[in-house]
């Protein structure tokens, strides 16, 4: 009796948690749907199938987003900070943890302090600041910001795993002749590669997904990322439903494909991300 | 550690922390300092100077009631939020590291909407309360959703709640997962032999073990839903009639519609602070909650 009360239950809960899933992902699919519909069919009925699979709405999008410019943009944007941001933080928490001076201590406590900031605190000014020496614009202004926004959690990561190399394996690169350079760049940064994953992928999801700090450094069309140029595109053809939907869905595609692949290791980089 | 001498050692400090560092001040600091002068002034966004003022902005933050009104309504947007969000993300972290079959990916399906911009997922949910939902609504007959819940002030506060709730339920659940999987077994164990039923195990010895990972996740999504903009602006972007404009939209359109740049600021700062205060406080207080296996 036991057994079969349990896998009743064990049934239940599957079929609770399928049907909580559903619903998690019922907006995805009713998009995915209603983008080969055309736009009266949308408004007639949004939860039918689509008669057939019409590609002319995401044609249509493709063009009006301009949608290989700004898939470029955001994989420029996205590629270099990432990396910059992956290096330079990996060798500051290096030489923070190896030169452990008063100074240092407290440049590694301001940064830890800064993450309390918000971003709605600074953007007024950032504006101004870079306003007025004529950097905005410009992509390389804007993975310049992402090193410095990113930096501080980065290093705070970095800064944990770094201590748990041993010194003594850098000691006996130097002993070697190895210089301090040498000895990062062939021992350390290799040693912390997982950490190097970890950090990438939660800055991956940030800078690729962000619009608020692209929406006021990416001024002019030619520059603007996928965010943006889906805000722009869905404001400028807000009444024909098939092409905003293909739009969105165009937007999504790159990540779930991204998710397809190296769906184990985002997980993993996000629960070791929060353990820190 | 081996010390270099003179000259390279300044070379190495500059390579290894010059280019973090300088971005770090350039883009954090210094604008953090500047936004604080920039509240004594009444630059307008356009002139290039501007003169002191005082602390005319800051009264004039005091005497905005529709910031106060913004603030008040993030305040239950926040709080009605976090609390969803966490009882949504712990019930599945719950019930998916019990070592069902398939749950890993059962995890990676809540987790999607985490990879997709706010304003990707503000735009989806658009269509489902005006199109959707409405028809779905007037087909079955539930007039709770044959009108629009985006026309509707009351609703449409909900419906934010509703999209936020599901964009990051799945985010703390991961994090609750990793928490989960770190409670020792054998204690659990120990608790059946003696006879604690599932319920008892989760409130005496689970939901105690957890308070580290209560501490991450609740500072997160404080943090984020306190600065919600993307899926504010994309769902209902402030409206019908301002009843969804959360403090983050209000700034926004303080400096860089109304061009009122000081008083925009003043308020970001008076943001922050109220922000910081009441995470810390939290983080304070909840630590005094952790205890050892």
């Amino acid at each position: 009796m036991v057994g079969s009360r349990s896998s009743s239950a064990a049934w239940l809960k599957y079929v609770v948690l399928a049907v909580t899933l559903f619903l998690f992902i019922v907006p995805f699919i009713l998009l995915l749907l209603n983008s080969f519909k055309a736009n009266q069919d949308i408004t007639a009925n949004p939860l039918s199938l689509p008669g057939r699979l019409d590609l002319a709405n995401y044609t249509n999008a493709f063009d009006k987003m301009n949608y290989i410019a700004a898939f470029t943009n955001s994989l420029i944007v996205t590629v270099a900070s990432v990396l910059i941001i992956a290096l330079c933080a990996a060798m500051t928490a290096h030489y923070f943890v190896r030169n452990n001076t008063k100074f240092n201590q407290y440049t590694f406590l301001l940064m830890v302090a800064s993450m309390i900031i918000p971003f709605q605190a600074i953007m007024i000014p950032l504006v101004k600041v870079y306003g007025s020496l004529g950097m905005l614009n410009s992509k390389l202004s804007l993975i310049y910001m992402y090193l410095g926004f990113g930096s501080s959690l980065a290093v705070f990561i970095y800064h944990g795993f770094v201590k748990s190399v041993p010194a003594e394996l850098e000691e006996a690169a130097l002993i070697d002749g190895c210089t301090r350079r040498q000895t990062f760049f062939r021992i350390v940064f290799p040693v912390l590669a997982p950490t190097t994953a970890t950090i990438s992928i939660l800055n991956v999801l940030w800078v690729w997904n962000d619009f608020l700090l692209p929406s006021l450094i990416l001024t002019g069309p030619a520059q603007r990322t996928l965010p943006l140029s889906t805000y722009n595109f869905y404001g400028t053809y807000s009444v024909d439903y098939g092409p905003l939907m293909a739009g969105l869905v165009l937007t999504i595609l790159p990540v779930i494909v991204v998710y397809l692949f190296a769906q184990k290791y985002i997980i993993r980089g996000v629960m070791q991300g929060s353990i820190k | 550690m081996i010390k270099e001498k003179g000259w390279n050692r300044l070379l190495t400090r500059l390579l290894f922390t010059g280019p973090t560092l300088f971005a770090f001040v350039t883009v954090m600091i210094v604008p953090f300092l500047y936004g604080i002068y920039l509240t004594f002034t009444n630059w307008d966004g356009i002139s290039t100077t501007q003169s002191y003022v005082g602390f005319q902005n800051y009264g004039e933050v005091f005497r905005d009631a529709v910031f106060w009104k913004s603030f008040g309504l993030t305040l239950q947007y926040v709080f009605f939020s976090v609390v969803l969000i966490n009882a949504v993300a712990f019930a599945l972290a719950y019930v998916l590291t019990k070592g069902l079959k398939g749950q890993s990916i059962f995890r990676a399906g809540f987790f999607l909407p985490n990879l997709v911009g706010g304003i990707v997922l503000g735009f989806i949910w658009q269509f489902i309360f005006s199109n959707v939902l409405v028809y779905f609504g007037q087909q079955a007959g539930i007039p709770i959703f044959s009108a629009s819940w985006l026309a509707d002030p009351d609703k449409a506060f909900w419906s934010l709640v509703i999209v936020t709730v599901w964009q990051y339920a799945g985010y703390m659940m991961v994090i609750y997962v990793a928490g989960l999987m770190g409670v020792p077994n054998d204690i659990l164990e120990a608790a059946s032999i003696d006879g604690a039923n599932g319920w008892t195990k989760l409130r005496r010895m689970v939901l105690p073990l957890m308070v580290p990972s209560f501490i991450v996740c609740i500072f997160l999504s404080l943090q984020r839903t306190f600065m919600v903009y993307d899926v504010n602006l994309a769902l209902t972007k402030g409206g019908p009639f301002k009843s969804t404009e959360m403090v983050s939209m209000h700034v926004y359109g303080k400096a860089f519609l109304s061009r009122d740049y000081g008083v925009g600021q003043a308020e970001a700062l008076v943001l922050f602070v109220l922000v910081a205060a009441i995470t810390l406080i939290q983080v304070y207080f909840s630590k005094k909650l952790e205890v050892e296996a």
